[in-house]
């Protein structure tokens, strides 16, 4: 990853850090710790921008830091308006990362945050439009043109005690000498008579010509960080030179004017003297009352750690476990009790080494969380509705992978409730509710399995409009009796929409179909459920990661299979008696419950006879069971989950493969699309 | 034997500027993230020079510096401040707490060698 990579990453990190003040600031705008946190992002995205070569980047976002400092030093307030603009510059800061050239676009939209933020901050008070101009200074200090060389007179005259200090004059004539060019006179008049010298007291001071086309603040820089003992002037010559009536020492200075050319005439003396002065009237204090609860201040010290190398130790902790289980296998076999306590306490450490391993990759989802406080702002305000997001559970982690894939469908779903589900104000106070609607995003962990929903408190899904909507795509027949459930679940069909008008922010089509489908790539579930007039829920269920899973291993004559354990519910016998009393239908009695069941060896198209006595492995299948019948069930197994590469990418009923301790490969079920396909084929079957 | 720097700054961006910058001079280098980080990384082993961001957060670089002051294993150890702040009053504010030099982002890495190679 590049330098001006790594910026961007952590440009994009403190626009979600501005972002989420500014919104924060919308509810109390008297909170000194998010202008802070705003300033701060600010400050360091113009900071690294410059030094990055994001040039208009920097002079852009030194405007917006300006302005938030004005706020710290309590000149400006917070308002409306102002975190519109933040918010609004912070999207512009994000296209600004992209483009680095200049571009008549993005300048004329920097153009107009700026007008706008100085027709906000020029009303307040004055020192914006000044702090304004001091920002081209800062930037442009490199290109300044060799027009307007200025020549002065510098006297230094170092504390009697600085050798002996450790302050060492010779770095500060360097340092002026870098600044253009210099003629530096020693004046020795103070050296005592050789008796009397002390070898460690300074007796020298120097007098110094420079003319540079640097301003009068540089060459004070020069001299910041000498002790305040030593006597320094600086004056700036002209040709009439009537300014020079300070004369401390005695100096001998006698090549003055054969070394040095004095420019004709000094115009922009007075240029420098303004850049002095807007900077002294910059306040200093900071009204803003800090707040006196206690602040939290993130203890936690993190690492950065590029993804690659994190996927890459995933890949290992995999080999490892996969080396383990044939360590487990040799071991069974040789029947060597030393060798099996290796092979268990290896067992065990890998296994730690795994979780471990796999907690890395764990991000809190509040991450996500916080970015949909923007969307659910900007949103509202365009529809004219009034809408609160809350949010529960931001601390539940789940794998980064995950997180990222989800963030799209999590944005749909959100986007749905506020345009289709949550309603008017005028609207809502008719039906009795309070003008604001909310959206409720929560998160928990369950098991293996982190379930997020969306819910909201608008008018529900209308059943009866799904309901004629499938008739007339041809979803559902007109005779058939699907509960409301059911209905629900219709619209993450492939273009489904009930909206009656398509408006910019949801409602055409696409999407519903898509969401469905991102989260299932991601292992995951995601169902709808709604009460008319009181709102609907979204609830995805996620598995924990896609790395490693614990798998339940079968067999169906050698060949291998492994079903995700989290699924399955029960291994129970099938024997040839109870197939026939069945007759004929794919049916077992399990506990009082009929339980339909799938033969692996049909599926995968097996030649091979049944056994005597099969198994049945009973897996949970949303609210109900099914079965799928094999030949051995072989036992546990910590199944590292390995693609199958392009040529079989999309492959229903198949959601990997993994190698096995005997470096066979086992297929790794994906039961909810085995026991789909099975319902379709039974469907056009019948 | 090689110089230590202690590099201080909030922008992992700038952090590894700076850094890569100073290995390549044949500085070893120490990356902290504030002030408190460098605080804690300051654990006994010889630093030469502190090279400090001045806006940070949980502990901003000025304060840093008065920190360091007050260690007595650290409190010769020169202190340069690498700020996009030019500001004379934050200057006097940061020479006053003790740091030796003040360097303006951006910078030019030749700039910022031979501005340590004077400190350390």
């Amino acid at each position: 990853m590049s330098i001006e990579d790594t910026f961007r990453e952590e440009a994009d990190e403190l626009l979600i850090d501005l972002e989420a003040a500014m919104l924060e600031l919308e509810e109390q705008p008297d909170d000194a710790d998010c202008v802070d946190r705003a300033f701060r992002a600010m400050h360091t995205i113009k900071g690294s921008g410059a030094m990055f070569g994001f040039d208009k980047l920097a002079a852009f976002t030194h405007h917006l830091e300006n302005a938030f400092d004005l706020v710290r030093s309590g000149d400006l307030k917070i308002t409306k308006e102002l975190i519109s603009i933040s918010l609004d510059s912070g999207d512009h800061i994000r296209d600004l990362l992209e483009v680095k050239e200049s571009n008549s676009d993005i300048d004329q939209a920097s153009q107009q945050l700026l007008d706008r933020l100085k027709l906000l901050v020029g009303t307040e008070s004055d020192n914006g439009s000044n702090s304004l101009n001091d920002a081209d200074v800062i930037i442009e200090q490199d290109d300044a043109t060799s027009e307007d060389i200025k020549t002065y007179r510098i006297n230094i005259k170092p504390d009697e005690n600085s050798f002996a200090n450790g302050m060492d004059p010779l770095p500060i004539l360097r340092e002026l000498n870098d600044l253009g060019i210099c003629n530096v006179t020693a004046c020795t008049d103070e050296l005592p008579e050789f008796d009397k010298y002390d070898a460690e007291k300074c007796y020298l001071s120097w007098e110094i010509i420079l003319s540079t086309d640097q301003v009068l603040n540089s060459i004070e820089d020069v001299f910041i960080f000498v002790d305040d003992d030593w006597k320094i002037t600086i004056e700036q010559i002209d040709e009439s030179d009537n300014a020079s009536s300070v004369t401390e020492y005695n100096c001998h200075v006698e090549h003055q004017d054969e070394h040095i050319n004095l420019p004709e005439k000094i115009d922009s003396k007075n240029d420098d003297l303004a850049i002095l002065v807007d900077k002294q009237t910059i306040p200093e204090t900071l009204p803003i009352k800090k707040k006196s609860k206690k602040q939290k201040t993130k203890e936690v010290v993190n690492v950065k750690v590029p993804a690659e190398k994190l996927d890459s130790l995933m890949d290992l902790v995999g080999e490892l476990v996969i080396a383990q289980a044939r360590l487990n296998q040799s071991a069974g076999v040789l029947h060597d009790s030393a060798l099996t306590n290796i092979a268990e306490d290896m067992e065990r450490l890998s296994s730690e080494l795994r979780d471990n391993t796999l907690g890395l990759r764990m991000l809190p989802i509040g991450t996500t969380f916080s970015r949909f406080r923007r969307l659910v702002r900007d949103l509202s305000n365009d529809l004219g509705k009034q809408i609160e997001l809350v949010t529960e559970g931001g601390e539940t982690e789940l794998d980064k992978t995950v997180i990222d894939k989800l963030s799209d469908p999590l944005i749909h779903l959100i986007r749905n409730s506020i345009d289709h589900g949550i309603e008017t104000p005028e609207v809502r106070k008719a039906s009795g509710k309070s003008e604001k609607g909310t959206v409720l995003l929560t998160a928990v962990h369950s098991e293996s399995n982190v379930i997020v929903t969306i819910k909201d408190d608008g008018s529900g899904l209308d059943a009866e409009a799904i309901r004629e909507k499938a008739i007339e795509r041809g979803v559902i027949t007109l005779d058939s009796t699907p509960t409301p459930q059911d209905l629900y679940n219709l619209i993450f069909d492939a273009g489904f929409s009930t909206a009656k008008e398509v408006s910019n922010i949801s409602g055409r089509g696409v999407g519903m179909d898509v969401v469905k489908r991102s989260i299932e790539d991601l292992r995951g579930k995601v169902s709808i459920n709604s009460v008319p007039g009181e709102g609907s829920t979204v609830t995805i269920v996620l598995p924990l990661t896609l790395a490693i899973i614990e798998g339940l291993l079968i067999s169906v004559s050698k060949e291998n299979y492994v079903i995700p354990l989290t699924i399955v519910e029960e291994c129970i016998e099938l024997t040839k008696q109870e197939v026939m009393q069945a007759n004929g239908k794919q049916l077992i009695e399990v506990r009082g419950e009929l339980v339909p069941y799938l033969r692996l060896r049909e599926c995968f198209s097996n030649d091979s006879d049944n056994p005597d006595i099969e198994q049945i492995i009973i897996v949970k299948n949303g609210s109900s069971r099914f079965g799928f019948t094999v030949d051995e069930v072989i036992g546990q197994h910590q199944t590292v989950i390995k693609g199958l590469g392009k040529m079989y990418e999309g492959i229903h009923g198949v959601a990997g493969a993994t190698i096995l301790g005997s470096g066979d490969v086992a297929i790794i079920l994906d039961a909810p699309a085995l026991i789909e396909l099975a319902v379709t084929d039974n469907n056009t079957m019948h | 034997m090689s110089k230590t720097i202690m590099v201080v700054d909030d922008s992992s961006s700038i952090r590894q500027v700076v850094s890569i910058t100073l290995k390549g001079a044949g500085y070893e280098v120490i990356e902290a993230c504030d002030g408190k980080d460098a605080l804690a990384k300051l654990t006994g082993q010889k630093v030469h020079l502190i090279v400090s961001d001045v806006n940070m957060p949980n502990m901003d670089g000025i304060s840093l510096v008065r920190e360091v002051k007050q260690l007595p294993q650290y409190k010769f150890t020169p202190i340069m401040m690498l700020t996009t702040e030019s500001g004379a009053s934050k200057k006097e504010e940061g020479k006053k707490a003790g740091a030796r030099a003040w360097l303006v982002k951006p910078f030019q890495p030749p700039a910022l060698l031979s501005a340590v190679a004077k400190l350390a």
